[in-house]
């Protein structure tokens, strides 16, 4: 247990049932993975293989149905629905495929918004939310809002929003999907950045083979388990420049 | 906070457009209502509360002063004999008719008092004296019913009750609440037009020593006068305003009109705000995947209804000020204190953050995971 220690989040026979309909999904049966601080792991597998379900338990904001959850050391599994926000606001950073910028929000009234949420004072928000903007290169965008920015720059102000908690734990799902191959290699390169030169823990869950070769480590979910858990160096390295991440993942 | 409140608020103007014009429409339709309701409630009580009187004698069985019974004068004498009463008056109070020069006929109020007392004259004068009332027929009446009445100026003749009436003097905004007038002359005079006998009258109006207890004097007067109430003035005043507001229910009418403006402004307001926190449901969604305390988000929805308060009572109060203003030339006054309007602010904002309450439910079963759904 002594690597649980180190770990941003440790994953324990983990379940999850939907409980819809007569016998529910088993979405995931039964889940073991470590996410460590430094790491950016990216999460593949089928549609409907559980991935996003992975993540939002991960996250907490999803209750698990039985196993361990440990986020920052602290068991999540049974806290309760005023714990858990709480818990999000401290250790969780969160991005998402559509962005979910507040639209009628400037870039950094959207920053400022999550500065306010950690209980920042007004004065040093707008500080701040300016120098956020500045590190993910949109120091110009500050009152731009964003209807007026391009995808890849929404998902920068939704980065420089995630960091504005300063979270240990930054949480992806699909982030590059409605962004063109160059700015979807942009947006990594920052995550990238946030795992290695920050010692955040990345988690990124994506379909996406072009941007394998930012992942440190690559988990496949296949029907709710993990088919496979690989460290980077072990991928053969033309093998993930083919646009096949299937083709890529089933070599190992 | 971020002006999330303020922006998502002013983002839809149509939507922003109905909740304004939700909250005017309650707003204005409550000032009319309870406007109306003090107004008639002063108007039903004005003879009485203008009386300058402590006591007021009636025959048994009289429920409010439009309904006097007349009773014998010589009780007079027995009620100024009572120890305590500084001043005891007859008043004369009662429906007639009055006919205009084209012929038509209106009812009025005949209010008979002695000019030469204190009580019961007619006050706001604005043209004319009280005095004048001592020449032959003379009577006073308020400027607000010239029209009604078909009286232009001072010094024109009319008939009352088959005698001859000639206007002395108008007061300004001595309303009736009944449609009749009221028209003030002598006691005498008053006899002729209400047909009255004369050795009847059918008030006694009391004045009560300086010192003297007003209970104790009641108390007396009901022992020593035969077949008669003694009422408190505030007593009697309560009675007659009771009797017209809710016996007849028109005081429950206007009421009821008041109460209906909240339950429309309450629809209305609760509808917006409920659509708006609907269309935004994402963003709330992402607040709380975010970490944000469901307080939080209320907070945001609270704002939102406490800003459209603000602007709507405004708004209203900017419509009711020219309706109230419109209605003092009118039949029926509609009277707006400031405590009204301050109250009519609580109110309004009571309405509106109620009405968002609505939404607190939707907001406390948005599932935060819902982020993650395309
Ligand atoms: N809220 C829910 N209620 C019921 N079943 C659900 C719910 N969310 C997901 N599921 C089911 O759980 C399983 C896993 O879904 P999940 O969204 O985690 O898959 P995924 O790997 O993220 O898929 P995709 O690649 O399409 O996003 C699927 O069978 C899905 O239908
Ligand atoms: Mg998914």
């Amino acid at each position: 247990m002594e690597s649980n220690m180190q770990s941003a989040i440790t994953v324990q026979k983990l379940t999850k049932n939907y409980e819809e309909g007569a016998t529910g999904t088993l979405a995931l049966r039964g889940v073991d993975l470590d996410v460590h601080p430094g790491e950016l792991l990216m999460l593949m597998g089928p549609s409907g293989s559980g991935k996003t379900t992975l993540l939002s338990i991960m996250g907490c904001i999803l209750t698990a149905t039985s196993g361990s959850v440990r986020v920052a050391g602290r068991e999540v599994v049974g806290l309760n629905e005023k714990q858990l926000p709480a818990l999000r606001l401290e250790h969780i950073g969160f991005v998402f495929q559509g962005f979910n910028l507040f639209p009628t929000l400037t870039a950094g009234e959207n920053v400022e918004l999550m500065l306010d949420l950690k209980g920042v004072s007004t004065a040093k928000a707008k500080k701040r939310s300016q120098e956020l903007l500045e590190q993910v290169g949109l120091g110009e965008k500050y009152s731009a809002f964003p209807a007026d920015l391009s995808g890849g720059q929404k998902q920068r102000v939704a980065i420089a929003r995630a960091l504005a908690g300063d979270p240990g734990i930054i949480l992806a799902d699909e982030p590059t999907a409605a962004l063109d191959s160059h700015t979807g290699r942009n947006v990594m390169e920052m995550m990238s950045d946030l795992a290695h030169k920050r010692q955040r823990a990345v988690v990124i869950v994506t379909h996406d083979s072009r941007v394998l070769n930012f992942a440190d480590r690559i988990v496949r979910i296949e029907d709710g388990a993990i088919a496979s858990n690989t460290e980077a160096e072990m991928v053969p390295a033309g093998v993930l420049s083919l646009n096949q991440p299937q083709a890529a993942i089933g070599l190992v | 906070m971020p002006p999330l409140a303020q922006r998502n608020l002013f983002h839809d103007k149509v939507r922003l457009t109905v909740t304004l014009t939700g909250i005017v429409f309650s707003v204005v339709l409550i000032v009319v209502q309870l406007g109306l309701f003090l107004g008639f409630t002063t108007a039903t009580s004005n003879l009485i509360d203008h009386s300058g009187a402590d006591l007021w004698i009636t025959s048994k069985n009289v429920p409010y002063v439009e309904q006097g019974v007349a009773f014998s004068e010589r009780k007079l004498n027995q009620v100024r004999a009572v120890p305590g009463v500084a001043d005891a008056q007859k008043l004369i109070a009662r429906w007639t008719q009055w006919k205009r020069h084209d012929g038509g006929q209106d009812s009025v109020q005949i209010v008979g008092i002695n000019v030469d007392d204190t009580l019961e004259r007619p006050w706001n004068l604005v043209q004319g004296r009280v005095e004048d009332l001592k020449s032959p027929d003379a009577v006073i009446l308020d400027e607000l019913y010239k029209q009604k009445l078909g009286v232009t100026a001072v010094g024109e003749v009319f008939e009352i009750g088959g005698h001859r009436a000639r206007v002395v003097g108008f007061t300004h905004g001595i309303r009736s609440f009944t449609t009749s007038p009221y028209v003030f002359t002598t006691f005498k005079n008053a006899q002729n037009y209400t047909s009255l006998r004369e050795d009847q009258t059918m008030f006694i109006l009391v004045k009560v020593a300086p010192g003297a207890s007003l209970e104790q004097v009641r108390r007396d007067l009901l022992n020593n006068v035969k077949d008669v109430e003694v009422f408190k003035t505030s007593e009697f005043s309560r009675m007659t305003t009771f009797y017209w507001m809710f016996t007849t229910g028109a005081g429950v009418a206007v009421l009821i009109a008041a109460v209906l403006g909240l339950v429309v402004g309450f629809v209305v307001v609760a509808q917006t705000i409920y659509a708006t926190t609907v269309d935004h449901i994402r963003e709330y969604g992402t607040l709380k995947a975010m970490g944000a305390p469901n307080s939080y988000v209320y907070k945001v929805i609270m704002k939102q209804a406490a800003i459209a308060a603000v602007m709507g009572y405004v708004l209203g109060m900017i419509v009711s000020v020219f309706v109230v203003n419109g209605s003092q030339k009118g039949g029926a006054a509609i009277l707006m204190p400031p405590s009204m309007a301050v109250g009519m602010f609580f109110l309004t904002l009571l309405m509106c953050v109620g009405a968002a309450l609505v939404s607190i439910n939707k907001v406390t079963r948005i599932d935060p995971a819902m982020v993650f759904k395309g």
